[in-house]
């Protein structure tokens, strides 16, 4: 008969009305800024440079290597190599970035700068709200911007932050250990070893 | 199929009259691209006779980002986010075929977990798009909304799933070579269990709003006939060549992935028209769901990726590969040269919907102007694929 089809459908529509009210399953919207769903661990928009303890400066872990500047997809990265050199978290010297910008305006998160850096020092944010009010260079995150703490890392991905702690701490102890194997046998080098110490302050 | 034929006969549309013409004369309309209905910056040069459309000629190119070069200037890892903005509704898929294919050029194995977890994304991929072109196609045959949001809830969790496994609703860029970026979060299987679990549900609702619908059948059935010798000759592919009853579908021609484990049944239409066309992607989500829970039992832990390929300064050897997938809207593939190179010296995609959208002028000529946008929705388009 006609009109059985339409009625059917209207049935639908009905309990889709009426279940909304009792069925959470029918009634997913959250009212967005003052309720929200929790975001997922793995969520990733646009990277930030975790620096360790209470200085930025000191803490941060980059080494001006490129290779994020070089693998970004769409070239939104833009490194300088400073001139002297700071110790990094295994106190050996190493140059940082002078300069280090990120356009969020090109960037699409793609976390590719984070999977091909070798030293832990990018990683992505979960920040999505990031209405600016001017369009150039708002939008150009500085090194100053991009620096944030490594506690900020673990209250954003616990999981994967305790990983790279470990990770870290291991490869600082190796060295350490490296260092200590080299400097025992032979009295000699230790002078060169601790000479390296003013440079870094 | 068969029991709704008889209905529509008896609500055969009346012939076109002398007086609902403009005697002799056409007039020439531009559709798009800010018509609502036309799935993107999509525009069609429609020359009408009356209502009725005695031509037809798309113009593409609105949304055209130079993919193919950018492809031929970035690394081979750096394109692999670009193929998320292809078909922006199954990143999964397009990145499986670019994947495919760079494996193929250096002959890189994937381990097991991968390989199920790869086909687990692309089915879920499959469902998704599917509910919501159904939505979609209802959306503009009148049905305000309504399909549409049911449409857009179901898909919402799946694309919840894709941000917890990949960080991100639709730009996933999950896939590497040889593999997968991260394992599944804890809870996660049994998160997508639970979905693939509910799914029938929502396509039982679906087919009660369509399948016995007088106003879908009136404006589906006999619209847009694509006979099967057109359908092969222009290169059709996908659930629209299916509907015209020709049995080609890449998962089972080509066995690409683990697919020749699976049990699964190709679902053909028998007339080719729109019709034919929407149930054919009802059907293919009750095989969708049959794989899902076929690879949910199967699959075991393990490594995620091959730990012989290099994330950085990848160069594959010197040739050439196709790697092609059965995306939701059709073939798609990714033909790649390689001189020895860190980028590809060739990089060409081979776009379901682009050339699906061929034919659009022989489904449409003699058809009225509102049947357009009904056929226009049952090809599947979405324009960041077809003009890349």
């Amino acid at each position: 008969m006609i009109g059985t089809g339409i009625l059917k459908g209207m049935a639908v529509t009905a309990r889709n009305f009426v279940g909304s009210y009792f069925d959470k399953e029918r009634l997913i919207t959250v009212q967005y800024p003052e309720e929200r769903n929790p975001l997922p661990e793995n969520y990733r928009n646009f990277p930030f440079l975790p620096y360790d303890g209470e200085d930025p400066h000191a803490g941060l872990r980059c080494v001006a290597c490129k290779i994020c500047e070089k693998e970004c997809p769409p070239q939104c990265i833009y490194i300088v190599k400073s001139d002297d050199k700071k110790p990094d978290y295994m106190g050996k010297p190493q140059f940082y970035p002078k300069i280090f910008d990120i356009d969020i305006s090109v960037c699409m998160s793609c976390q590719i700068c984070v999977e091909v850096c070798p030293f832990e020092a990018i990683k992505m944010d979960k920040e999505f709200e990031l209405s600016k009010r001017e369009r150039f260079d708002h939008l150009l995150l500085r090194k100053e911007d991009l620096s944030k703490p490594n506690e900020y890392y673990h209250s954003i991905c616990p999981t994967d932050a305790i990983d790279v702690d470990a990770k870290l701490a291991a490869a600082a102890e190796a060295a350490a250990k490296k260092k200590a194997a080299a400097a025992t046998p032979a009295k000699p080098p230790a002078p060169s070893g601790s000479s390296s110490a003013p440079v870094s302050s | 199929m068969s029991a709704t034929a008889q209905t529509i006969e008896a609500m055969e549309r009346p012939p076109v009259t002398m007086a609902s013409r403009l005697e002799g004369e056409l007039l020439e309309v531009s559709m798009g691209p800010q018509h609502p209905s036309t799935h993107g910056v999509f525009r069609m040069n429609v020359a009408l006779e009356g209502e009725n459309v005695r031509k037809l000629k798309p113009v593409f190119g609105y949304l055209h980002r130079n993919h193919e070069k950018i492809g031929e200037n970035t690394s081979y890892l750096g394109s692999m986010p670009y193929t998320d903005r292809l078909d922006y509704f199954c990143s999964m898929t397009n990145n499986w075929a670019y994947a495919l294919s760079v494996e193929k050029l250096a002959g890189i194995e994937v381990p097991e977990r991968a390989q199920y977890l790869r086909i687990i994304l692309a089915e879920l991929t499959r469902l998704q798009n599917h509910a919501s072109l159904l939505g979609f196609l209802l959306n503009d045959m009148g049905a305000w909304g309504t399909p549409l949001m049911y449409a857009f809830r179901e898909r919402e969790k799946i694309l919840d799933l894709f941000e917890s496994l990949s960080g991100s609703r639709m730009m996933c860029d999950y896939m590497r070579f040889g593999g997968c970026r991260c394992d599944t979060p804890p809870g996660w299987m049994e998160q997508a269990k639970k979905i693939v679990d509910r799914f029938p549900r929502f396509i039982d609702e679906l087919e009660q709003l369509v399948v016995g619908n007088e106003v879908v059948i009136g404006r589906t059935q006999n619209v847009g006939v694509l006979s099967p010798d057109l359908a092969i000759n222009a290169g059709i592919t996908g659930p629209m060549l299916r509907a015209c009853g020709v049995n080609y579908d890449i998962r089972k021609v080509d066995g690409y992935g683990f697919y020749p484990r699976f049990k699964f049944r190709i679902p053909l239409g028998e007339r080719g028209d729109t019709y034919d066309r929407l149930m054919m992607r009802v059907l293919e989500m009750h095989e969708s769901l049959s794989i899902l829970q076929q690879a949910f039992a199967q699959i075991q832990p393990g490594p995620i990726v091959n730990p012989k390929v290099k994330l950085r300064a990848f160069r594959p050897p010197v040739g050439e590969a196709y790697g092609r997938i059965e995306a939701p809207k059709g073939e798609l593939g990714f033909y790649l040269i390689s001189d020895g190179g860190p980028n590809p010296y060739r990089y060409r995609v081979r776009p379901p919907s682009f050339i699906n959208l061929t034919v659009l002028e022989d489904l449409c000529l003699g058809h009225t102007v509102a049947d357009v946008m009904v056929i226009l929705g049952s090809v599947d388009i979405v324009m960041g694929e077809v003009d890349r």
